[in-house]
């Protein structure tokens, strides 16, 4: 069921009423029931794979929250009783355990995720290599269902779970609640991943009806349908037309077709959130906000700190963190600096650390190459940033140009070309092929494209530009006002004439400009032989 | 508590770092700096600061983190 | 305060709903000048319904029988319920929703659509059910016609589907905002100007000449309908060169007709008793008849339906043959008004 469905909206309007008119103390339950059937008529079978997490998860958490309960109370009862020698040697004993419940629940789980989503990227990588030696034989890919949101949920649940091995959140009791947590319906698509400790605080409350925050969350779920159907499906057409024949589209349609997939991009994930967070609102939940303004971003470091946040902070918390802090990294630290001297040395965990988790992030996003590149080329691009940031700090000193207004605009510019340039790798069907066309970006000099109307035949019409445009300011000017707090809010306390008069024409506005349906086109009711 | 005043000082020159006590949620430290921190730690005060502590709550000031430190200390 | 936020909610709730309303009729299209055949079904409704017989099928009814015929040469009321790729279901579902007015002695079905055993295009779909009128039959055909794209939200709500023809809105949405002007006579599509049929192409050949079960279930339920409402069922093939009517499809259309023991009459068998000529009696190469030749096969026709049905001839009603009256004054206004047309444009091409 897309978003974009008429599916989806009966769904929410039907579990809306159920939600309040059922006892408060049933609403999580009626979610549950809401959530596994979203996912069950999305494929039945994806319901096994689901459960698999959730029960797994749930009863090792439960049994990690169990010894540490254990070794809490033995500590206390014996707190005169043992040395401390005797002490260190329990707890490392009983932090064995946890970890090694920790380790098998990870193992099945992001197992179970590899196996679903690597296993032909690994077929096809082997079947290469056995081309290259030369060997006749190849192995048969699989059929293997990719369960919808799988890696989404598993990192949420996995992430539950290390919060629960490193006792900064408490367990779940009740595995109804806990199946909940990992299956709830409006992130199961494409995310947040949200943390237990946040989400828990709202998602089982009783909400009263408010119709100030279903109101909200309406309003919420009206923009996202903006910048998803007026925008993204709209200029999808022009991304798809340059990508999917890039012997017609060299050169500076390579530019033109990154920006579009800039554009693209934003306003689908975006949008596509700013449902979720405002179906989660109607229902009175909290969702972890997953953007802030990425496009004003003047570094790809800070880039990343505000696209995709919640996936961020998964990565640093659960993969760059460990890795960085662990005994082996510390000792390799202390060599490296001795050996390397003391400025290079320092480095070196840093970078080895966020080369995994880039690594990770590129196979996360896709089992291809083309994402391995792509999360590669951002380590890299971040790297070289943070070495240069010493001659930048000197530049800026010297130049004053630190808190200039043209400077800053320039960064951002700068942020945006750099990542558009580094997303192409997701486009284009293979990594050579990517290198190719970004080459030709330098040797085409087909830049007249761009103004002899050569655009007009990317399947977007004049009036499809226009829109683009005009929606495009519009979701400038508001990321410029949220600068200064929400825009609802805002909108919120003008005069009712002023509110009606803007939100029906946001509504108005998805509904005649948006890029859904079949498109109406007069020639084909043109009667013929018939 | 100087030491561990100089190592922050060393990573950004320009941050008072006895009053400041928003370092994370400021965004004054970012990731890297952290790990930075964790390993200059580990030098000199021979603690290891696991994972599990590194929360905003740890960082914000340099006091919150000498108590940490001290914490840890006493653990070990 | 809680009295004047009711009272707020209520206006904009009228005012959505009624500026919605308006909306959507501005966006569906109007049928007007082109493409008129997305206007015939919904002409239906406005006639007075007391018709002795009711054609039901695609333009092999609505562009080749002309009713006007039928009434001045044997005072037969019809009125043909034909649209563009009119499929059988919608066929029967039309029928269906006719019963609901009126019980015709006669009803008058042509073959053609039994080719076609499932959806075939959305743009067709909304000409022959957009102007039916909500009942279960509308529900019904529409459920049978949708083809995989489309979504049945979009027939009670046209303006979803219609949303995008924000840019080429004419004066003719404005005009036709709320009224529709008369586009066919009776269901009848005129035409008067003449391409003569040449080199008409030989039917391809085709895996399989048996009619789809799905088509036959409807032509069954067709004939199952007729006789509970005592109605005599005919069949018709019209004589359309084009598309080709295989040997084997009339084999079995023969074959039905003879086991339900119904009349069949296959026109393109008949060109000599009808006396039609593919180099005057077609404007657009022998798919579909123009004037004349519509006028020559209703002619014959009508002859047989007086013959066979034992249908009366209605001319004495005072009302009615007042009503054709008018009619046939508008029928003989556009004929003049075509062949002024055709005149014109064959003045410019020369």
């Amino acid at each position: 069921m897309l978003f974009t469905s008429y599916e989806f909206l009966g769904f929410l309007v039907v579990l809306l009423v159920l939600y309040y008119i059922v006892p408060k103390k049933y609403q999580w339950s009626l979610l549950l029931l809401a959530s596994y059937l979203f996912y069950f008529m999305a494929n039945p079978c994806y319901l096994i794979y689901i459960a698999a997490t959730t029960l797994t998860i749930y009863f090792l958490g439960c049994r990690i929250e169990r010894l540490q309960e254990e070794q809490c109370l033995y500590l206390k009862s014996h707190r005169d009783g043992l040395g401390k020698e005797e002490k260190k040697a329990y707890k490392k004993g009983m932090q064995k355990r946890q970890r090694r419940l920790l380790l098998a629940a990870l193992l099945f789980n992001l197992g179970i995720l590899a196996v679903v989503k690597y296993t032909n990227f690994v077929i096809g990588n082997v079947n290469g290599l056995l081309h290259f030696l030369g060997n006749g034989k190849e192995l048969k890919a699989l059929d293997l269902l990719l369960p919808m949101g799988i890696s989404f949920y598993t990192f949420q649940a996995v992430g539950y779970l290390i919060d629960v091995y490193r006792g900064t959140c408490p367990g779940e009791k009740n595995p109804f609640r806990f199946a909940l947590f990992v299956s709830f319906f409006p992130q199961l698509v494409q995310g947040p991943i949200s943390r237990f400790g946040e989400l828990s605080r709202t998602l089982y409350g009783e909400h009263p009806f408010q119709w100030e925050k279903v109101s909200r969350g309406l309003q919420r779920i009206l923009w996202g349908y903006f910048k998803k159907l007026v925008i993204a499906d709209r200029i999808l057409t022009g991304v798809n037309e340059i990508i999917r024949s890039p012997e017609t589209y060299g050169g500076a349609y390579v530019l033109v077709g990154m920006l579009f997939y800039a554009l693209e991009l934003y306003a689908d994930f975006t949008g596509g959130i700013d449902i979720t967070i405002g179906t989660a609102q109607c229902l009175g939940i909290e969702v972890a906000e997953n953007f802030n303004r990425p496009y004003f971003s003047k570094s790809i470091k800070e880039y990343w700190r505000r696209w995709h946040m919640t996936m961020g902070t998964w990565f640093t918390d659960y993969i760059f963190y460990p890795i960085s802090a662990c005994q082996p990294m510390l000792k390799l630290s202390r060599f490296s600096r001795k050996h390397l001297g003391e400025a290079l040395g320092k480095r070196v965990p840093v970078y080895l650390s966020s080369f995994a988790v880039w690594l990770a992030t590129g196979i996360w996003h896709g089992a291809s190459w083309n994402f391995i590149v792509w999360g590669l080329g951002n380590w890299v691009v971040i790297m070289i940033s943070q070495e240069l940031e010493p001659l930048y700090r000197k530049f800026h000193g010297k130049f004053h140009v630190g808190n200039n207004a043209g400077f800053r605009f320039f960064q951002i510019v700068r942020t945006i070309l750099l990542m558009s340039c580094l997303r192409t790798f997701d486009c284009y069907r293979d990594v050579p092929l990517t290198f190719r066309m970004l080459g030709s970006l330098l040797t085409a000099g087909n830049w007249n494209i761009l103004w002899d109307g050569s655009l007009m035949t990317l399947g977007l019409s004049g009036t499809d530009y226009g829109i683009l445009t005009a929606g495009m300011l519009v979701l400038i000017a508001v990321s410029l006002l949220q600068r200064r707090g929400s825009v609802r809010e805002r909108i919120a306390r003008k005069p009712y004439v002023v509110r009606f008069v803007l939100w029906y024409g946001l509504f108005l506005t998805v509904l005649l400009m948006g890029a859904y349906g079949i498109g109406y086109d007069a020639s084909q009711f043109i009667y013929n032989q018939f | 508590m100087g030491e561990l005043i100089e190592i922050l000082s060393s990573l950004h020159p320009d941050v008072d770092f006895e009053n400041c006590k928003n370092l994370v949620d400021g965004k004054i430290l970012d990731s890297f700096d952290i790990i930075t921190i964790i390993s200059e730690v580990a030098e000199t005060f021979d603690v290891t600061i696991s994972a599990k502590y590194i929360v905003p709550e740890n960082f914000n000031s340099a006091e919150a983190l000498y108590a940490l430190i001290q914490k840890l200390e006493d653990e070990e | 305060m809680n009295k004047k936020r009711m009272a707020r909610a209520v206006c904009s709730a009228i005012f959505v709903i009624v500026t919605l309303y308006l909306l959507q009729r501005l966006l569906v299209p109007k049928y007007a000048s082109d493409v008129v055949e997305g206007n015939l079904i919904a002409e239906y409704y406005e006639e007075e319904k007391n018709h002795d017989v009711i054609f039901i099928g695609d333009c092999e009814v609505y562009e080749n029988f002309s009713p006007k015929v039928l009434w001045e040469k044997y005072g037969i009321n019809s009125y043909i319920r034909g649209s563009a790729q009119q499929l059988i279901w919608q066929s029967y579902y039309l029928l269906e929703d006719t019963l609901r007015y009126e019980k015709p002695e006669v009803v008058i079905f042509n073959v053609l659509a039994l080719k076609y055993d499932e959806p075939q295009k959305e743009a067709y779909n909304r000409m022959s059910l957009e102007g039916m009128r909500w009942s279960v039959s509308k529900v019904k055909a529409i459920l049978a016609s949708m083809t995989e794209d489309e979504h049945f939200l979009d027939y009670v709500f046209p303006i979803l589907r219609y949303h995008s023809r924000w840019n080429e809105l004419g004066e003719e949405d404005l005009e036709y905002l709320f009224r529709r002007e008369p586009v066919s006579h009776n269901g009848y599509y005129m035409r008067v100007d003449v391409k003569p049929a040449e080199n008409v192409p030989e039917g391809r050949i085709l895996a399989d000449y048996q009619f789809g079960e799905n088509a036959c279930g409807y032509l069954d339920k067709m004939t199952e309908l007729c006789r509970e409402n005592d109605i005599q069922l005919v069949l018709v093939k019209a004589p359309s060169l084009y598309p080709y009517w295989y040997e084997e499809w009339e084999e079995q259309v023969e074959a039905y007709a003879a086991e339900h023991k119904l009349l069949y009459i296959n026109f393109l068998e008949l060109t000599e008793e009808t006396g039609l000529d593919f180099s005057q009696d077609t404007y657009d190469g022998g798919l579909h008849l123009n004037l004349t030749g519509a006028e020559k096969i209703t002619d014959y026709l009508g002859k047989v339906l007086t013959e066979e049905c034992a249908l009366s001839d209605r001319r004495g009603e005072a009302e009615l043959s007042r009503a054709w009256e008018e009619k046939i004054s508008a029928y003989e206004q556009e004929i003049a008004e075509q062949k002024k047309m055709v005149e014109q444009q064959e003045i410019s091409g020369q």
